[in-house]
Parts: structure tokens; C-alpha cells; sequence
């Protein structure tokens, strides 16, 4: 631990008069595998580790000054030295900015996490590879339907990090991570579909090969025979994991970072209804349940509970340090930064979508006409937080008198995230607490359009 | 002068052999050098001036089906050994024994381009921007918002083999982005251009960045008008560049082996056969000079080859790495890539395109009644078990009586591979290419599309008009 802060704090040390300097510091273990045909596929073990380093150049007498930066893949000394000097230098060409500052110690205690399994690095290679066969094994015997399985894996992680900074900031942040992922191929003739299936932990014995081998069975399974349906406007119920992405796309609207620079449809209304009643919307990374939980954000401070939407009314933007001096305001913790190549931005960690009353058995029947959605493609073209437009490809089987019947492939789904969600209708009980920034659940929106034939 | 290599060959021939000290089939050593430096223009402020530095290499030992693999930024023999005996756990036989590698003779592969990017004055790349930046703002007090990026990277990447195989390369990409944002009465649009290639900083010289930037800010301000897309099956013409996404999702990923192996892709089983219309040659050609996709030799150490995936209409192959091409008891394609020395290397495609045809573009458009022309593609993304794919517009307009009249909002196309690929109808001969960045399995590399313009005769499009 001491060492990597001490290794950040020793660059930071190295401060000249007029100049500030922030440190990040990050090492990580992971192990992949890949099950296939009863065999390890592939095996890959690694240790990475790199740093970045932000330099701020103040201005004589003023407020803000100019920022560089510069990252490296490596902690050697030589490397360490370079980048800073690199850092130095790319500062000289900023252009000076009265916002632009380090983050400051602000008096938030952060949350007391555990998100460290001691067991993680002693538990033997041997039982992650027989846990991947396990896996591979069990998607391939659920049925006789299953023609291929694509891709079975499991894979853990160990990352630490430290942050220290000249302005006082000195941080430091373990957490490990272990996941199981499955892609079935269910078949019938020449009909093939697919259907994928996953299960993550802290740890290794926080995994459920048997949930995500019947997952990816199921998706798949039951979308054998599934044809294109005809266009037109229906209430769409959308899967957790589903509901999930589109958070995620709908998350980068309620960047503080975005609405100062005029890129959010959510610019200049705080205090109006964007959203159905039943909606409200939390940014809380000190929920230990969340798998993106955190003590501390990209710079340092504390993360918080940031209530975003309250009963439909937009209540608060997530801001960094610099983009809440943009907005006159002061950091909500939320900086987040990809890694030790990336520097921080505002933006969500763990979205979740206040659950409601109804599970999803009941969101179906209370439907009871529509297509249910259970995955959707070309989210990254599809669907735009700046414009609100949104228009995904989906599968999934059409809704009758409330039951799932046939399977529907090859249509979209679309509508702005604007209206999407002022048409909330159910909001599901069933929350999942999935990888990236948004938990799910069940999701029932009314009036979408469906396009196919 | 040639540069040294980034391991000296009697330390690679050492490590080589560690790697099979357990016993194996292979082992590879692919080492990386790469520095990367990305200027960024906001809200008419140069944010962010940044330069990365990362070195490793990934080791790789193959035993029958099986694939060991470790990675590490220590490149000194020490730290090279370490890597091979955890990449070389999965030979668990205990045979083998110490096993020689004779490299081959070296032949040192200095970069391609006339000017190195890294010996450029930051300020030079830094006064792109600002020009962008004006341009863009100048093209309509509508745009309220522009963000400029600069980038470029130099890759050193050697590849040694337990074969004999020693082959380097050094390949240096630059580009350049624009995206802007426009407000109006209807909330806000945006609008996006790129420049990429696999070429230095003289590619300042024939491209002009205002000229990026304002095409950018059109897009937006035309957007502004634009109408919801409509929604079902519609005649669409993709205007040629970026059109060829299309090509890249509905069967370039299906015809990466991998997929082949598993069973996973809709064109298993079908070399031989028509599965495209008559008017479809597509290459895969990493030999194209310049383009974003091209290389000299893949991440495995194979040289870039042109390979014709369908000649007319008909499927001829499909692209391969080395252990795949094993596998079948053929030849890589060069197609073996990988994101990084991080990464294991699979099957990707370089520079894809659609050979151009015989019609007139206008021509084209004047004789399709009523439709959608796509002017600007964004990305796609495939299912390439069940072939279906989406692709996304971000600058449409609407055909009517053969003209191209009112601007469409942003919408997904969504089809089925074989079934699009056998509607296009059309053809026409302004060929041209258009980069982009193409994710598969976790890992990120550049590639070309290229298509001229042409029509498919129904697709589904997903807007919101009914």
C-alpha cells in the first residue's frame, strides 16, 4: 500500500515554486481464461502498472493557470522522471484558465468500503481454470439445443491505486474484482441464436457458474425461430442488463462537464420535471452493494451520495473541480478517470434507479401488449446524450395478454431520451447490481417506436 | 541507420527457448514500444496537452489447442525470462526440454514517413486547433460549442519466433477530429469529421483542417432542420466513405476465422456460394499505403497481404491469424492483431473495402423514387452468430422523386448480413475510404473502411416517424 502513495507522494515532492502537481499511481493483477471444447483455450497472467502526472502552472497573482499532462505504462525511475518532465513541458502550451485547478481537501470523510477479497490472490489457478470448464460444461449440457459455446471465461483482477497531490490530496484505493462470462449458441435446423450469460464478484467465491451457464441458455434458447415483426408504436419493457446501458448513455446528460460546455439536453433546467414522477435517480459509489463502488473519486475526495433526479424533477449535475469552478459551484466527488493514461472528468460511478414496487412478472402482466427487450446493439451510434436522440437494434419476444410469446429479431426500438423518460411506466423492484456505472431493473416505457417490416 | 532493435536477438533466441522449456508447439515474443502524444481543444481553451509512453512484451506459448500467455514492461532478459515461464505454465507435459530458436537475420523496418510527428513543435500541432476551432465557429452563429482533437503515435513492435520468424516494423498513425455542437429552436445537434492515416505530420500538407471543421459544423447546423427518420423498410443509398461500415459489420466480422472455427458465423460453410450481390467484390487489403487499417506486418509477424474475401458476389475466403490458419493447415493471412503487447493477437481486419462500380452517384440517386441517402455513417455493430447487424447514420436525408431533400435526425439501419449484402442493387464509381476505430473481444485497433456510393434496395431503418 505505503508504497505506491509513497511513490506518489515522492514525485510530488519535486514541486517547484509556482507550480503544482498531482500523482497518479496504479498497479494491477488480472488473470484471464478461456474455456473451449473442454480444454483452456488460452490462459494469460499479468502485472501492469504505470502512472500519470498532472502539472499546474499558476499565474502570477491570479486564480487557475495552465495544465499538462503525461502518462507511462512502467514505474521505473527513469520512466517516473521523464513523465513528469513531459508533463512540465505539455503545461507550457495550455491555454490559461482562471477554473483550472487541483482538487482541494473538502472535509468529506470517506465512506469505510471493503471492496478487497483476501482470498482472490490465494485461491490456485488450478480451480479458476476447472471454475471456466465448469462453466463451458454446464451451458453445453443444459440442453440439446446448445450447438457452440463461443466464449467461456472467468477473469479476477487486483488493482491499487494512489493519488497525492501538492494541494493536499493523499489517497489510496484497493479493490479486486472476479467475473464469469458465457456466449451460448442455441440451434434448430439452420436457425442459430445467441444468448450470453454473466456472474461477478469481489471474489471468487462470490461466483455463480450456475446462474450464468442458465442465463445465456435461456437468452438463447428462447430466441430460436425468431423473425423480424412489423413497425409501429408499442409500450417496450426493457431487461435489467438493458436498462443498465441506457443509464450509462443517459448518465453522460447529467455531467456536470457536459451541461457547462453546452452538451447535455439537461443544460439550464434544474428544478423541472424531466421525468415521470416515479423516477428517481441516485449517484451513491458508497453503497458497498454496487459493483463500481468507491471511497474516493478521480482526484481524490470523497465520493458521496449525489441524488440527481428526485421524483421526476432534475435536482443536481456531478461535477469535478474544474468544472465546478466552471459553473460556480463546488465538486459533488464525482471525477472519474480511465486509469493512469486518462485524466479525470465529471461523471457517474453508480447510477441506480430508484426501484419500485412491481417485480418483472408483474411489469408483463400489468403491460400486458408490447415487446419485451432483451438485448440491444449499436448503443454507441444509437443513441446520442447531447441530442436526446435514441434509436437501438433490439431482440426479444412479443408481449400478449401479458406473457412473452414469440421471439423478434432484426427490428429497433426508438424514441429521444427526453420523451423515454417522461414514459416511464413501471420501474421494477428487481434492481441487479451489474459491472459499469448503472445497476438495472426492469424497465416498462410507453409509446416507442418500433421499426421492422 | 537502422535503429536497434527493442531486443537484442540472442536475448530473444534465450527467451524463446525458456518458453518452451516445458514443451509447446510455439512461442512467440511480440515486444512494443509506442509514445503517443494527443492535444485536445474545448470551449476555445487548450485543455489538455498530454504524451504517453508504454513498452512491454507479450509472450506467448502454444501447446496443442492451448495458449499460455504473460505480458510485462520489464524488457530487460530477467524480466523477459520471468514472462516466458509464467506464459509456458500451460505446458504442463514437463517433455520438450531446452529447445534452440535460430532467428532469422534481422531486416530493421524504418518508418514510412517524411516527417516523425514526435520532432514536431507541440505549438505546430497545437495552432491545427485553433484554426479548426475558428473555422467551425465561423460557419454559423448557431454552433455553440466545438472540440478539436490532434493525435498521433509512433509503434515500434518486433515479433520473434520459436520458427525462426524475426520481423520488425515501425508504424506512425496522425489524426485529426472535429465535433461541434449546434443549438437551435429543436434543442441541440451534433456534428462530427475525421481525419486519419497511417502517415506522418506531412499529412498537414494536403488536408485542410478547416475544411474538416466545417464540414463538421455543417452536419450540425443541417441537423438542426432535420426531421425524425422514418421507421421500416426503405431504399437506401450510402454515400461513398463511410459507407463502407457496412461492409465492416454485415460480413467482415463473420469472415474473421475465429468466428469460422467456433461455428459462430452465418458464412460458416460457405466458400463457394453467392452470398452477396453479383456487384460485390470486397477486398481486405492491409497493403493499402496511408490508410488508417495498413500496416507492413501484422502483430504476428506476417507480412500485410490484399486478399479478395468476395469476388462477385461469390465468397472466396475468409481472413486468418496464425493459430487459426494452424488449425486448417494453411497460411496466416496477416490478419493476426492486437491491441497492444497486453493483448493476445486474433483475427482482424485491416482496410475493407467494396471495389467501385460502373453508375453515375447522382445517377444513382436521380433513379431511386423515394428513400434515405446516408451521408455520413457513425458505427455499426455485428452479431455475427445470427448475422444480424445495426449501423448508425449521423448526416441522412430524405429521397424524394430522386432528390435528396430534408436532413434526417441521427437513426440506427438495422439487416441481416447475407440478405443486405444480395439487395444491393447499385454500384457507382466514386470510390472512397474512411477510418475508423473497430472493438472486438476487448480490444481496440485502427482500420479503413472503403465503399462508393451505392443503393440497397430495402433495409430497415429506425427512426421515429411512423
Amino acid at each position: 500500500m505505503s508504497e505506491l502513495l509513497d511513490l506518489a507522494e515522492a514525485v510530488v515532492a519535486q514541486a517547484k515554486p509556482g507550480e503544482e502537481i498531482e500523482v497518479y499511481v496504479a498497479r494491477g493483477h488480472d488473470i484471464d481464461i478461456r474455456a473451449y471444447e473442454g480444454e483452456v483455450e488460452s490462459l494469460s497472467s499479468a502485472t501492469s502498472s504505470g502512472l500519470g502526472v498532472r502539472v499546474l502552472l499558476a499565474e502570477d497573482g491570479g486564480e487557475g493557470g495552465r495544465l499538462g499532462f503525461a502518462w507511462a505504462g512502467s514505474l521505473d525511475d527513469d520512466v517516473v522522471t521523464a513523465t513528469l518532465a513531459e508533463a512540465r513541458d505539455n503545461a507550457t502550451y495550455a491555454t490559461v484558465d482562471p477554473d483550472v485547478a487541483l482538487a482541494r481537501p473538502d472535509g468529506v470523510a470517506p465512506a469505510e468500503l471493503d471492496l478487497w477479497d483476501e482470498d482472490l490472490a490465494a485461491t490456485p489457478t488450478d480451480r479458476k481454470v476447472a471454475l471456466a470448464l465448469d462453466l463451458e460444461q454446464r451451458v453445453r449440457a443444459a440442453d440439446p439445443r446448445i450447438r457452440q459455446v463461443a466464449e467461456a471465461d472467468y477473469g479476477d483482477e487486483r488493482v491499487e491505486a494512489a493519488l497525492a497531490s501538492t494541494s493536499g490530496i493523499r489517497a489510496f484505493t484497493r479493490r479486486t474484482a472476479a467475473y464469469l462470462s458465457v456466449s451460448a449458441i442455441a440451434g434448430e435446423g439452420t436457425d442459430s441464436q445467441t444468448g450470453t450469460g454473466f456472474s461477478v464478484g469481489r471474489g471468487f467465491a462470490a461466483l455463480d457458474p450456475a446462474r450464468a451457464a442458465d442465463d445465456s441458455v435461456t437468452r438463447a434458447v428462447r430466441m430460436l425461430g425468431a423473425t423480424k415483426a412489423a413497425s409501429g408504436r408499442c409500450t417496450v419493457v426493457f431487461d435489467p442488463r438493458v436498462v443498465s446501458t441506457l443509464l450509462a448513455v443517459l448518465s453522460m446528460a447529467l455531467s456536470g462537464e457536459a451541461v457547462v460546455k453546452g452538451r447535455s439536453f439537461f443544460a439550464g433546467r434544474i428544478g423541472e420535471t424531466v421525468a415521470s414522477p416515479d423516477v428517481t435517480l441516485v449517484d451513491d459509489p458508497t453503497d458497498a452493494r454496487s459493483f463500481t463502488a468507491a471511497a474516493f473519486d478521480g482526484e481524490g475526495l470523497a465520493c458521496r451520495r449525489n441524488v440527481l433526479v428526485d421524483g421526476g424533477v432534475l435536482r443536481r449535475f456531478l461535477y469535478d473541480t474544474v468544472s465546478a469552478r466552471r459553473a460556480g459551484t463546488v465538486s459533488t466527488g464525482s471525477a472519474v478517470r480511465g486509469g493512469f493514461a486518462g485524466t479525470p472528468g465529471a461523471g457517474c460511478r453508480a447510477l441506480v434507479l430508484q426501484p419500485g414496487q412491481l417485480d418483472q412478472a408483474r411489469i408483463l402482466g400489468a403491460v400486458g401488449e408490447g415487446l419485451y427487450v432483451q438485448s440491444v446493439t449499436g448503443v454507441h451510434t444509437g443513441v446520442n446524450a447531447i441530442s436526446g436522440d435514441l434509436s437501438v437494434g433490439a431482440e426479444g419476444l412479443m408481449l400478449r395478454g401479458g406473457e412473452l410469446t414469440e421471439p423478434v429479431r432484426e427490428v429497433t426500438v426508438a424514441s429521444t431520451l427526453q420523451r423515454l423518460l417522461q414514459s416511464i411506466v413501471h420501474i421494477g423492484s428487481d434492481l441487479e447490481w451489474l459491472p459499469g456505472v448503472a445497476a438495472g431493473q426492469t424497465l416498462a416505457v410507453a409509446d416507442m417506436q418500433l421499426s421492422g417490416h | 541507420m537502422p535503429d536497434a532493435p527493442l531486443v537484442e536477438p540472442p536475448v530473444l533466441e534465450r527467451v524463446l527457448g525458456a518458453a518452451l522449456a516445458r514443451g509447446g508447439d510455439l512461442a512467440e515474443v511480440f515486444v512494443e514500444d509506442r509514445a503517443t502524444s494527443a492535444a485536445l481543444l474545448d470551449d476555445q481553451k487548450i485543455e489538455e496537452l498530454s504524451s504517453g509512453r508504454e513498452r512491454g512484451a507479450g509472450i506467448r506459448v502454444v501447446v496443442g489447442e492451448t495458449t499460455g500467455f504473460a505480458h510485462t514492461a520489464d524488457l530487460s532478459e530477467q524480466g523477459l525470462l520471468a514472462a516466458a515461464e509464467a506464459a509456458s505454465a500451460v505446458a504442463r507435459e514437463g517433455g520438450g526440454g531446452v529447445r534452440r530458436a535460430d532467428l532469422e537475420e534481422r531486416r530493421p523496418a524504418p518508418p514510412l514517413v517524411e516527417v516523425l510527428p514526435g520532432e514536431v513543435a507541440k505549438a505546430a500541432k497545437l495552432e491545427l486547433l485553433r484554426r479548426a476551432d475558428e473555422a467551425a465557429r465561423s460557419a454559423g452563429n448557431a454552433i455553440s460549442q466545438v472540440n478539436a482533437g490532434y493525435g498521433d503515435s509512433r509503434r515500434r513492435i518486433l515479433v520473434a519466433t520459436s520458427e525462426g520468424r524475426l520481423a520488425e516494423d515501425d508504424q506512425v498513425r496522425t489524426r485529426f477530429s472535429v465535433s461541434c455542437v449546434a443549438s437551435g429552436d429543436t434543442g441541440l445537434q451534433t456534428g462530427y469529421d475525421t481525419v486519419a492515416r497511417t502517415e506522418g505530420f506531412e499529412l498537414f500538407e494536403r488536408i485542410d483542417v478547416e475544411a474538416v471543421a466545417a464540414n463538421a459544423a455543417r452536419i450540425a447546423l443541417a441537423k438542426l432542420s432535420a426531421r425524425p427518420a422514418p421507421s421500416g423498410e426503405v431504399a437506401v443509398v450510402l454515400a461513398g466513405g463511410s459507407g463502407g461500415i457496412l461492409f465492416h459489420e454485415a460480413c467482415g466480422h463473420g469472415l474473421e476465422a475465429d468466428h469460422i472455427v467456433k461455428d459462430a458465423s452465418v458464412y460458416v460453410g460457405r466458400v463457394g456460394e453467392l452470398v452477396a450481390s453479383p456487384l460485390v467484390t470486397l477486398v481486405d487489403d492491409g497493403t493499402v499505403a496511408g490508410e488508417w487499417g495498413a500496416y507492413r506486418i501484422d502483430d504476428e509477424g506476417r507480412p500485410a497481404a490484399r486478399n479478395v474475401l468476395i469476388e462477385d458476389g461469390v465468397l472466396t475466403d475468409y481472413m486468418w491469424d496464425w493459430l487459426r490458419a494452424r488449425k486448417e493447415g494453411r497460411a496466416s493471412s496477416g490478419n493476426g492483431r492486437r491491441q497492444s503487447y497486453q493483448h493476445l493477437p486474433m483475427v482482424r481486419m485491416t482496410n475493407t473495402y467494396l471495389l467501385a462500380g460502373e453508375e453515375d452517384p447522382d445517377e444513382l440517386v436521380a433513379q431511386t423514387p423515394s428513400g434515405v441517402y446516408v451521408a455520413k455513417l457513425g458505427g455499426g455493430q455485428v452479431n455475427t452468430t445470427t448475422g444480424d447487424f445495426v449501423f448508425g447514420t449521423t448526416e441522412a436525408y430524405l429521397i424524394e422523386n430522386g432528390r435528396i431533400t430534408e436532413p434526417l435526425r441521427d437513426a440506427n439501419l438495422i439487416g441481416n448480413g447475407p440478405e443486405v449484402l444480395r439487395r444491393i442493387d447499385a454500384v457507382a464509381t466514386d470510390f472512397d475510404m474512411t477510418p475508423g476505430t473497430c472493438g472486438k473481444d476487448g480490444q481496440a485497433v485502427p482500420v479503413g473502411c472503403g465503399q462508393a456510393t451505392l443503393r440497397i434496395n430495402g433495409v430497415t431503418i429506425g427512426g421515429t416517424a411512423a
